[in-house]
């Protein structure tokens, strides 16, 4: 008996030791499972939130939808996870969610020590600051001896501390984890400053109780690309995620939007048909792994970029937030996609 | 299982079977265990760093060094966003270490007061620690905190409308500003005058009793003693001819500026683990005090000891062997609780360590410290707690 009991013991310890799972690709795994898991913001009025019946809405949550429409022809197969700041790196790490698409900044070191990887930047962003207007606060550089929500965990929250560093200037941070809790203590009073990524700022002033009280002050005191993220190990998953991204930039390229997607497909322009899986014997979508109307399936699910950003950022929504430098390069602004070809 | 018993002693034939003798049984079951509770350590180690080298993310403790880069809010020690991770950690666990002493020695009065209070004559003392210690326990204490931070505190007046009160104190949503002692020359003395006094106190108290064992005399070494303690800073302090002076807070131009400021969310939290543990405190002491059988009173009485002193040292002496116990689980809940705080944005150790977990991406590490670190101080009051159950249990004369 404890001769079967010994072997057994040290063959588990072996096998535990030894194998390593071969794990299949995440597109494999996401083909398997028939639904993209995708980690989004808990609550960013225009990125990624809830309405009362539980829909998901927001830019990032088109992200998804929009992978979602690449892998399935089907924007409705996405599941979301809602994550704070602090739980979207683990939920990634972990495997919990297969993309995250949560107005995360792409840094070197989330590339390299955390092991992730970005290329597309969605968009154009950067930090700035929300006070009431009844401070008489014009610029940031008067905000000496405030005290400034900040949600814990971000990018934001370094470069606060280094800005005020480099300026001289005493603050003193009130962090959360939890937006929703920035959002509040801000909106009682527990701060005088509200600090975030621009938009997200025009997105906060939105909920707080009378938003016509406060202003954004001028200064973007960072550099902000925001884009969706993967894991590494996993190229073709990266393609996927980033071409993604790119379809939807080169549609607006081309004109090609949501309503007129079907028509295009008749396009004599070789660069359309190309792009909408027309061509003859082509094998873009198969080499990403996906099917040859891929892009097709983007564009008819969610529109092109331009119409993802007016939807849920832009004059389609209450944000109004101008394009800026997320206008296409072609128009003065730096959204500019790599040939499809 | 067939034991052998019939072979005669002194028979130099080897025995059927090793297998079959209970003190080698016992050994190898006892090494098999500790075998596979080590081989099981070292494959979840493994495994982990396996699984992290595979994903690319760094690992390992060098970390800590870096340049923490943020900053903390309320801190006791010298913090700028230029220093380490590692002091980041120690100001989060230097925050859950005050909330936790302060909340227990608060929640431990209350406890007493109204434990005590729940056995009372008095009809209207005795409901009203019922209802206390009914309503607090039976509510889970994030909404205790909640209550605190947004029903009580949030609704203060802002900074330019603070609620003045005596002695330069403001009160304030952003906390409770009052001046800051600043020490002048000398007053290192005073401290050391309080040892003193500590010391002294403690002989006394010493002597009194070996006198009383010896005379019957009693003596108020307690009067004494706390006399001592008090009395002795206060005289060095006047004899130095008081070397204190006062930063008072002042209005700037969004905050107070100056002084000392206790922040809402330390307030909040501290008053919430407080008000709830006292609640469960109450119940411990209610029923050590119940232990103690009635007759032990009525025979103090007997012996010709009045009240006071029947309580102090019949009663009490005897319900604290029950309290104790139970009152180390207490502790213990209340410092765990504390990391509750990362719901209302106080920088205890949890909520520290969460930044650094995700500036730094190392959330094995991270996860590693804060279970080491909460072991650490768990046992720690484990420790002090059995070694002062030990001095109050019963000494067989």
């Amino acid at each position: 008996m404890s001769k079967k009991l010994l072997s057994a013991i040290i063959g588990t310890a072996l096998l535990g030791l030894t194998a390593h799972t071969a794990s299949a690709t995440t597109l494999e795994s996401v083909k398997a499972k028939g639904f993209l898991q995708c980690g989004v913001n808990s609550g960013l009025a225009g990125f990624g939130f809830p309405d009362a019946s539980g829909n998901w809405s927001g830019f990032d949550v088109d992200y998804c939808r929009a992978v979602a429409a690449a892998i399935f022809g089907d924007p409705t197969k996405v599941k979301f996870t809602p994550t704070t700041a602090k739980e979207r790196f683990p939920a990634l790490q972990s495997g919990e969610i297969d993309m995250l698409a949560r107005n995360t900044t792409w840094t070197i070191s989330r590339d390299t020590a955390l092991g992730f990887l970005f290329r597309a930047v969605n968009y154009y962003d950067g930090q700035g600051f929300m006070v009431r207007k009844s401070l008489n606060v014009k610029s940031a550089l008067e905000l000496s001896g405030a005290a400034v929500c900040v949600q814990s965990g971000t990018t934001t929250e370094l470069n606060l501390a280094d800005y005020f560093k480099s300026h001289n200037l005493q603050y003193n941070p009130v962090v959360f984890e939890k937006i929703e809790e920035v959002n509040s203590a801000y909106d009682s009073g527990r701060c005088d400053v509200y600090t975030t990524d621009q938009s997200g700022l025009y997105a906060v002033r939105l909920t707080l109780s009378k938003p016509d009280d406060h202003i954004i002050l001028p200064e973007i005191i960072s550099k902000e690309p925001l884009g969706p993220a993967v894991r590494q190990g996993d190229p073709q998953w990266f393609n996927i995620v980033s071409w993604t991204h790119y379809a939807l930039v080169t549609a607006e390229d081309f004109g090609i939007t949501k309503a007129n997607v079907d028509e295009m497909l008749k396009s004599s322009n070789p660069d359309i048909k190309r792009f909408l899986g027309e061509e003859k014997d082509q094998h873009i979508g198969k080499d990403l792994g996906l099917d040859e109307k891929w892009a097709y399936n983007i564009i008819k699910a969610v529109g092109n970029y331009g119409e993802v950003f007016e939807r849920n950022l832009g004059s389609g929504s209450q944000l109004k937030i101008a394009r800026g430098l997320n206008q296409l390069w072609s128009k003065g602004g730096l959204q500019y996609a790599p040939p499809i070809r | 299982m067939a034991v052998n018993v019939s072979e005669p002693a002194g028979d130099d034939r080897p025995r059927s079977s090793l297998l079959y003798d209970p003190v080698f049984r016992s050994i190898i079951y006892q090494v098999l265990t500790a075998i596979i509770f080590v081989a099981l350590i070292w494959w979840f180690w493994n495994n982990t760093l396996e699984n992290l080298r595979r994903a690319n993310i760094a690992s390992g403790f060098g970390f800590l060094n870096g340049r923490a880069g943020f900053d903390v809010g309320q801190s006791l020690i010298a913090y700028t966003s230029d220093s380490t991770y590692l002091r980041a950690l120690y100001v989060g666990f230097l925050n859950t270490l005050l909330v936790a002493f302060t909340g227990i020695v608060t929640a431990t009065i209350i406890g007493f007061i109204v434990g005590i209070g729940r056995l009372s004559h008095n009809w209207l003392i005795a409901k009203v620690s019922q209802v206390y210690v009914e309503v607090f326990r039976n509510i889970p204490p994030l909404l205790v905190i909640f209550f605190w931070y947004k029903g009580v505190l949030a609704v203060l007046p802002q900074p330019r409308d603070s609620i003045h009160l005596p002695l330069s104190v403001f009160l304030n949503n952003r906390g409770l500003a009052f001046p800051r002692p600043i020490w002048g020359d000398g007053a290192g003395a005073i401290p050391v005058a309080f040892l003193v006094g500590i010391v002294a106190a403690i002989l006394v108290t010493k002597w009194a009793s070996a006198r009383q064992a010896r005379t019957g005399q009693p003596f108020p070494s307690g009067w004494t003693g706390f006399g001592l303690i008090l009395g002795l800073p206060i005289l060095t302090f006047l004899a130095l001819g008081s070397p204190l002076s006062f930063d008072y807070p002042v209005a700037g131009k969004f905050n107070l500026s100056g002084g000392s400021v206790v922040g809402p969310e330390f307030v909040s939290l501290y008053l919430a683990l407080s008000f709830y543990t006292a609640a469960f405190i109450a119940e411990i002491v209610r029923s050590g005090i119940r232990s103690v059988p009635k007759g032990q009173t009525e025979a103090a009485f007997a012996l010709g000891l009045q009240s006071g002193v029947t309580t102090r040292k019949v009663v009490v002496p005897q319900a604290l062997r029950i309290i104790i116990p139970p009152l180390t689980s207490q502790y213990l809940n209340l410092t765990k609780n504390s990391s509750l705080a990362i719901a209302i944005g106080f920088s205890d150790l949890v909520a520290v360590g969460g930044t650094i977990l995700n500036q730094s991406g190392r959330a094995v590490e991270i996860v590693a410290i804060w279970m080491a670190i909460y072991l650490s101080i768990s046992l720690a009051t484990s420790l002090f707690m059995n070694w002062f159950n030990a001095k109050m249990a019963l000494v067989e004369r």
